[in-house]
């Protein structure tokens, strides 16, 4: 009964799950930045009329479910799963958009890496023979992670130079058991692994550990090297954790090439003051929702790694002088 | 917090090598370039401060009152530009040369209680006024008693 | 008095800058404050801080070490007056315009405005 396992942490799907439909919503800085053309709603400004910028998060998940499910052309009755995870506190931009969704909801946190897991997990979901299709919904906010895990917009205070900045964007897939797309071929759920950075600036050191993990794994269980695949894309390390995890590999014997990227690296131009790069679980949601999307469909791209990685950590666990856990998580597109 | 249970494969970098490749990699921060900033907005500020003393003190105002009030002035000053949104701009380009001065003690005060504002007005605004000011008071006016108590000791 | 005010209250801020770039990554601006308000008492107890405000007037009084050398001044010169019960008043009455200036003016914006994001 072990047929889809492979190796040490690594599913293949017998059936693998179609990417039927994709939707994003992003923030003005993002829709300013290189991969602007990309995104399906860009909006005017941060709050986009709302009381708060909680509830534009929310709101900005729920337009994006409510359009991937329009692109597909699906209806609601079939969709048996809505999963969805976001940076607040209790999910709460998740939960409020679940609320109005009115689907059954499994509601997922693996900070930046929320994409790639629930990627995962509604896969398994699908090829288990538990869901006809499955809704993913992921999102982050500037202003509410900033408030929330640092300081107050307003504070006059530098940013260090190996910062992220916050992505304002949400992203939504629906997968379906048939249908034309993409396809979903198999995942690899990472390990917690903490190097001890404390650095909470500096999140990409935090979690490029548990990436090259994440890597070395998938490729072990896969038999596989990097050169099988087109485009390996993590979300989101920043440039100096795309660095040190290049770095990290090398060190271990893989040697990734130029086709490992960061979604983080893309999403901004270095015109625009974002330091280190793109973060939060918005980030890798958009960029993948959005080029990746695009490019595979067009053929550009025919097999695509997609290693979504979080910083494990709260404001309360910094404060008590823990470091920051590192996940990756990786799912294989292919078209 | 290395795990030395980590199934094979894994990583191969120790928890020491891993540390000087994050130095390696992190840039640091462009100290001179802070410092001269820091230098030359702290040093604008503290002489508005100065202009502000020197006119109070012309239009008949005592020394010592002058100065209280210049301080006062300036608290203001700093409170109304974070209303604003320029304070944090100021920043920004001016690093400690904005947050020493009392300017910036006024922007700490404002900036949280602003934005904590959709949290109600009593746990919202009325809490976060105090983020950076009630640690501030804390350890203000506990250094002050304990220099009272020993400067009473000792005389 | 104006260009050294410049030069002494620029001085006070690259030590600000200097304990941000060169200290613990973690450290915000309330650390900073902190450390200035603090330094400021003891410096100021010390006698070592009232030479600073004589060379640099504002330069040294705007700057937040400034608020914590009133502080402990004004708990000395209570103690002087009326003893041990001027340890607690002293501090808090000599700083008590900048302090409600604070409490009132940061309320009054903080009502005012909304975030800009």
């Amino acid at each position: 009964m072990d047929l889809k396992r492979r190796g040490n942490q690594t599913v293949v799907f017998a059936n693998p799950p179609v990417i039927l439909s994709s939707y994003t919503v992003v923030g003005p800085k993002e829709g300013e930045g290189p991969l602007g053309k990309t995104f399906n709603k860009i909006q005017k400004d941060q709050i986009n009329g709302e009381k708060s910028w909680e509830v534009t998060e929310s709101k900005m998940l729920q337009e994006a479910m409510q359009g991937a499910i329009d692109q597909a052309g699906i209806p609601k009755e079939e969709i048996d799963f809505m999963l969805a995870g976001d940076l607040l506190n209790q999910l709460i931009s998740s939960n409020f958009a679940a609320r109005q969704m009115a689907l059954p909801f499994i509601g997922l946190y693996g900070a930046c890496s929320t994409m790639a897991l629930s990627m995962a997990v509604g896969s398994m979901l699908i090829d288990g023979g538990f869901a006809r299709h499955v809704l993913i919904g992921v999102s982050s906010h500037h202003d509410t992670a900033e408030r929330q895990f640092r300081l107050p917009t307003e504070q006059g205070a530098q940013r260090a130079m190996c910062a992220q900045w916050t992505v304002t964007g949400a992203g939504s897939l629906l997968l379906g058991k048939n249908g034309n797309g993409p396809r979903i071929t198999s995942a690899t759920i990472g390990r917690v692994l903490d190097f001890d950075v404390n650095d909470v600036n500096n999140m990409g050191a935090a979690m490029a550990p548990a990436v090259s993990d994440t890597i070395i794994n998938h490729l072990h269980d896969l038999q596989r090297k990097p050169q099988d695949y087109d485009l390996i894309a993590s979300g989101d390390l920043g440039t100096v954790g795309l660095a040190l995890a290049g770095e990290v590999l090398k060190k271990s014997g893989v040697n990734m090439g130029a086709q490992f990227t960061d979604c983080g690296v893309l999403i901004y131009d270095s015109s625009q003051d974002v330091h280190s790069g793109g973060s939060g679980c918005g980030c890798s949601s958009v960029v993948f929702s959005g080029t990746i999307m695009q490019r595979i469909k067009a053929g550009e791209l025919k097999r695509v790694l997609l290693v979504g990685s979080g910083a494990l950590h709260s404001a309360t666990s910094m404060l008590q002088g823990e470091s920051i856990p590192g996940i990756g998580h990786a799912v294989v597109i292919e078209a | 917090m290395e795990n030395k249970s980590m199934r094979q494969p894994t990583i191969v970098v120790t928890p020491e090598e891993y540390k000087a490749l994050t130095k390696q990699y992190t840039p640091k921060p462009t100290i001179v370039k802070n410092v001269v900033r820091a230098f030359i907005v702290g040093g604008i500020i503290c002489s508005i401060g100065q202009v502000i003393i020197n006119s109070y003190v012309i239009l008949g105002m005592p020394q010592l009152e002058a100065s209280a009030a210049a301080t006062a002035t300036m608290i203001f000053i700093g409170a109304f530009l974070t209303g604003l949104g320029i304070y944090d701009k100021i920043g920004k380009f001016g690093g400690a040369g904005s947050i020493v001065p009392v300017t910036g003690f006024a922007n700490s005060i404002v900036s949280p209680a602003m934005e904590f504002k959709r949290e109600g007005y009593v746990l919202g605004v009325g809490a976060k006024l105090f983020t950076v000011a009630g640690p501030v008071m804390v350890y203000g006016i506990s250094t002050s008693i304990v220099v009272g108590i020993i400067f009473f000791l000792l005389h | 008095m104006i260009i050294p005010a410049f030069i002494v209250g620029g001085l006070i801020c690259v030590m600000g800058q200097l304990l941000m770039d060169l200290t613990a990554p973690n450290i915000t601006p309330a650390h900073v404050l902190v450390s200035f308000v603090t330094g400021g008492a003891i410096l100021g107890a010390l006698g070592w801080y009232e030479p600073l405000i004589k060379i640099g007037g504002a330069g040294a009084t705007i700057p937040l070490s400034g608020f914590g050398y009133s502080l402990s001044k004004g708990a000395m010169e209570a103690v002087g007056e009326r003893g041990l019960l001027g340890a607690l008043s002293g501090g808090v009455e000599a700083t008590a315009v900048g302090i409600a200036a604070a409490v009132f003016f940061g309320y009054l914006m903080s009502m005012l405005f909304n975030p800009k994001g």
